[in-house]
């Protein structure tokens, strides 16, 4: 056995891929929600494992796959929040197999598709070509896709149609962009698979043409910006969280987001490497502000608790956008921080949000009152989130909102007004919504549920500790990870 | 690369065009429909083409999907859908047919101009051809925009596709269009299984946000 393992040529990235894929197809065919929950969450716990010892060492870039200082920050990020809610799942699924919402066969195929979302997403993030990594957010598109609508009421899959059909124009678009990109790299690479390669486009992209590489960017902006949930093209975004299984709401909005935010990095990177192409900062900047902003007043229309939270997503989105916007090393690296707070934070509050809508047995927010006495626990967990996501000290959060704003006055004061004007009116919305929900009388149903506190608190801690005090070593790499971000 | 290749490869190209501006004007579902198998055509005649001139037996694959699937097999199952779902009488206003077409028009000349600028560099085959698949995209994303119907969204979005794979095998020796084109057919199949298993009637296909949020909650 041991001879055999030796053999075996054990590869960190390749596990990466084959853990979850293998392990969708198992889960498609096993019986019995408790067995394929506890195997679920196994296979994303080794997943991370494996994502952690890329930490060490990583391979020499192939032809199709590579890892660099930039995805590996995303791929431990994905992998840690993908384990978290897998954990967070196997709860929040027993109680809606209980209530009769899902039915053994639908568990099955949600347990498949959530391994083949792992698998797409990281793909997507260690793809060495863009060919490849396009498809891989394809299918990370539908796998979520069939996810949202799998109640099957009436309004999620309207969600899941709008996801699609927004999400697929989404797609095609940064396929266009995708062709140009190869279309400018063939005359300086040469025909063939180098010219899709990230490696080396990255390596020659000061002799692409740039007007070619503008009009691309153009493409990929618009189009993985849909899926980074963008202000114009942001509609699908609320609807997909708020109609699935809220475990669902918190890969889309911890991971899924990044891995289309990623893929924009990626070709700013190939267009700062061209010295004649537009800069694409200010492009960035004006949808990450409208973002920030357009959300922010959105919070205060919201009804719905999934809701509420989908829109401060966009909030986040679009400040990281702007933070990278910027660029710059300060402003990098604290777009780097926001995200992986950002990641931490919203899954939290989902976590949260499940088992609070389970108990209550509604999503309205007029009906959820008075949390911290009824379900102290969730309650204060809620608290402490929203109180993270808004950016108060002495939170992650606040420190890399701090950072974003005070490199903006440093550089661009005019830009920094309407900044810190979004995140206060977003502030307000929360402190607001928070206050009704979380204290007062209760209403509803007071009887106790049966949750997972430690997902929540794991990741709430994190983001406590990160608030308080970052270890130099993560700080020497967020650095290093700026500095490649330009 | 002689003349006569390039001239027949803009002829196929253009013919694209024109039929994605003849899917414009369609108010007729099955008309719709008809003219979708058309455009399939075109596009498969127009790969098999660049697979000719450019030497690349991969690309005939690619032709034989949309073939096969987009000219024959969709446009059969859309036509049973849309028995099933008794919308075949329904005459779409299209927001007006003069406006869209005019606007349609608009967008051609854009993505002439953007193109064509943008890619001076480039030699003329693919140069044009990426013209013309950027009026394919724009005008499929004008459908997708001016009509109401889930079936007819569909057929905007495959003919946006279409005109993403005409841009990707005009692009010469670019790697992975068979696979691009199998994944987008993928996503697509999805798309038709969608509407057929879960009777996905009009309405809330509208990328109207309001439309939605008043439909479920959140309205006072």
């Amino acid at each position: 056995m041991i001879t055999l393992l030796v053999h075996l040529p054990f590869e960190p990235t390749t596990a990466v891929l084959v853990i979850p894929g293998v392990s969708a197809l198992v889960l498609a065919f096993l019986p019995g929600y408790r067995l394929t929950a506890r195997l679920n969450v196994l296979a994303t716990f080794l997943t991370f494992l494996c994502a952690l010892s890329l930490l060490i060492e990583w391979p020499a870039p192939g032809t199709y796959l590579f890892v660099d200082d930039l995805n590996v920050v995303f791929i431990v990020l994905g992998t840690f929040v993908g384990f978290t809610t897998s954990a967070f799942s196997a709860s929040y699924i027993a109680h809606e197999i209980e209530i009769g919402r899902l039915t053994p066969a639908y568990l099955r195929f949600y347990h498949a598709m959530y391994q083949a979302l792992m698998f797409a997403m990281n793909l997507g993030l260690l793809a060495n070509n863009i060919g490849l990594m396009w498809v891989a957010i394809e299918l990370a598109t539908l796998t979520t896709v069939l996810m949202v609508g799998i109640y099957r009421t009436p309004e999620s899959l309207e969600a899941a149609w709008k996801y699609f059909i927004l999400g697929s124009v989404g797609i095609a678009l940064a396929l266009f962009g995708t062709i140009l990109v190869y279309m400018a790299a063939r005359p300086v690479i040469g025909e063939g698979h180098d010219a899709m390669v990230w490696t080396s486009l990255i390596d020659k992209a000061s002799a692409f043409s740039p007007e070619m590489l503008n009009v691309a960017f153009v493409f990929l902006m618009l189009g993985y910006g849909t899926k980074v949930g963008l202000a114009p093209l942001h509609a699908w975004l609320p609807d997909a969280h708020a109609e699935g299984p809220t475990p669902i709401s918190a890969v889309l909005s911890g991971l899924l987001l990044n891995v289309a935010l990623y893929a924009v990095l990626r070709f700013k990177m190939l267009l700062a490497a061209n010295q004649a192409a537009i800069a694409p900062g200010p492009l960035m900047v004006t949808l990450g502000l409208l973002s920030l902003i357009f959300a922010g007043f959105m919070l205060y229309r919201r009804r719905d608790i999934k809701r509420m939270f989908a829109y401060s997503s966009i909030e986040h989105m679009g400040l990281i956008t702007f933070a990278f916007g910027m660029g710059g090393p300060l402003a990098n690296f604290a777009g780097l921080l926001h995200m992986t707070m950002h990641s931490l934070t919203k899954s939290a509050i989902f976590f949260a949000v499940g088992h609070i809508s389970q108990a209550k047995g509604t999503q309205k927010l007029s009906e959820i009152r008075g949390l911290t006495e009824s379900h102290p626990l969730l309650g204060w967990g809620l608290v402490l989130g929203v109180v993270a996501i808004a950016g108060l000290p002495p939170l992650g959060i606040f420190m890399s909102e701090f950072l974003i704003v005070s490199s903006t006055f440093a550089r661009e004061p005019l830009l920094a007004l309407p900044l810190v004007f979004g995140i206060l009116v977003a502030l307000g919305a929360l402190m607001l919504r928070l206050g009704d929900m979380a204290f007062g009388k209760p209403t509803g149903s007071t009887a106790p549920v049966e949750a997972s506190y430690l997902p929540l608190f794991a990741h709430l801690a994190l983001v406590l500790a990160a608030g308080i005090y970052l270890p130099g070593p993560l700080v020497t790499w967020f650095q290093n990870v700026a500095r490649l971000l330009g | 690369m002689d003349r006569t290749a390039i001239d027949v490869a803009h002829m196929l190209a253009g013919g694209m065009v024109l039929v994605s501006f003849m899917l414009l004007y369609q108010d007729r579902m099955f008309g719709l429909l008809n003219v979708f198998a058309l455009h399939a055509l075109v596009l498969s005649l127009s790969v098999a083409w660049q697979a000719y001139i450019q030497d690349a037996p991969h690309l005939y694959v690619t032709a034989a999907i949309a073939l096969v699937l987009k000219a024959i097999i969709i446009p059969v199952a859309l036509h049973r859908v849309v028995v099933r779902l008794g919308i075949h009488r329904t005459i779409e206003t299209v927001g007006g047919i003069g406006p869209t077409m005019l606007f349609g028009m608009g967008l051609v000349a854009l993505s002439m101009v953007v193109m064509l600028r943008a890619t001076a560099a480039a030699d003329p085959l693919a140069r044009e051809d990426l013209a013309f698949a950027l009026s394919v995209v724009l005008l499929g994303l004008l459908m997708m925009v001016t009509r109401r119907n889930a079936v007819s969204q569909i057929i905007g979005f495959m003919s946006l596709e279409n005109g993403l794979i005409l841009a990707a095998t005009g692009a010469k020796g670019m790697p992975l269009v068979v696979e691009i084109s199998i994944a987008f057919s993928v996503l697509i199949a999805f798309i038709v299984i969608g509407v057929f298993l879960f009777r996905i009637r009009e309405r809330f296909d509208s990328v109207d946000v309001q439309a939605l949020d008043e439909f479920r909650g959140e309205r006072e």
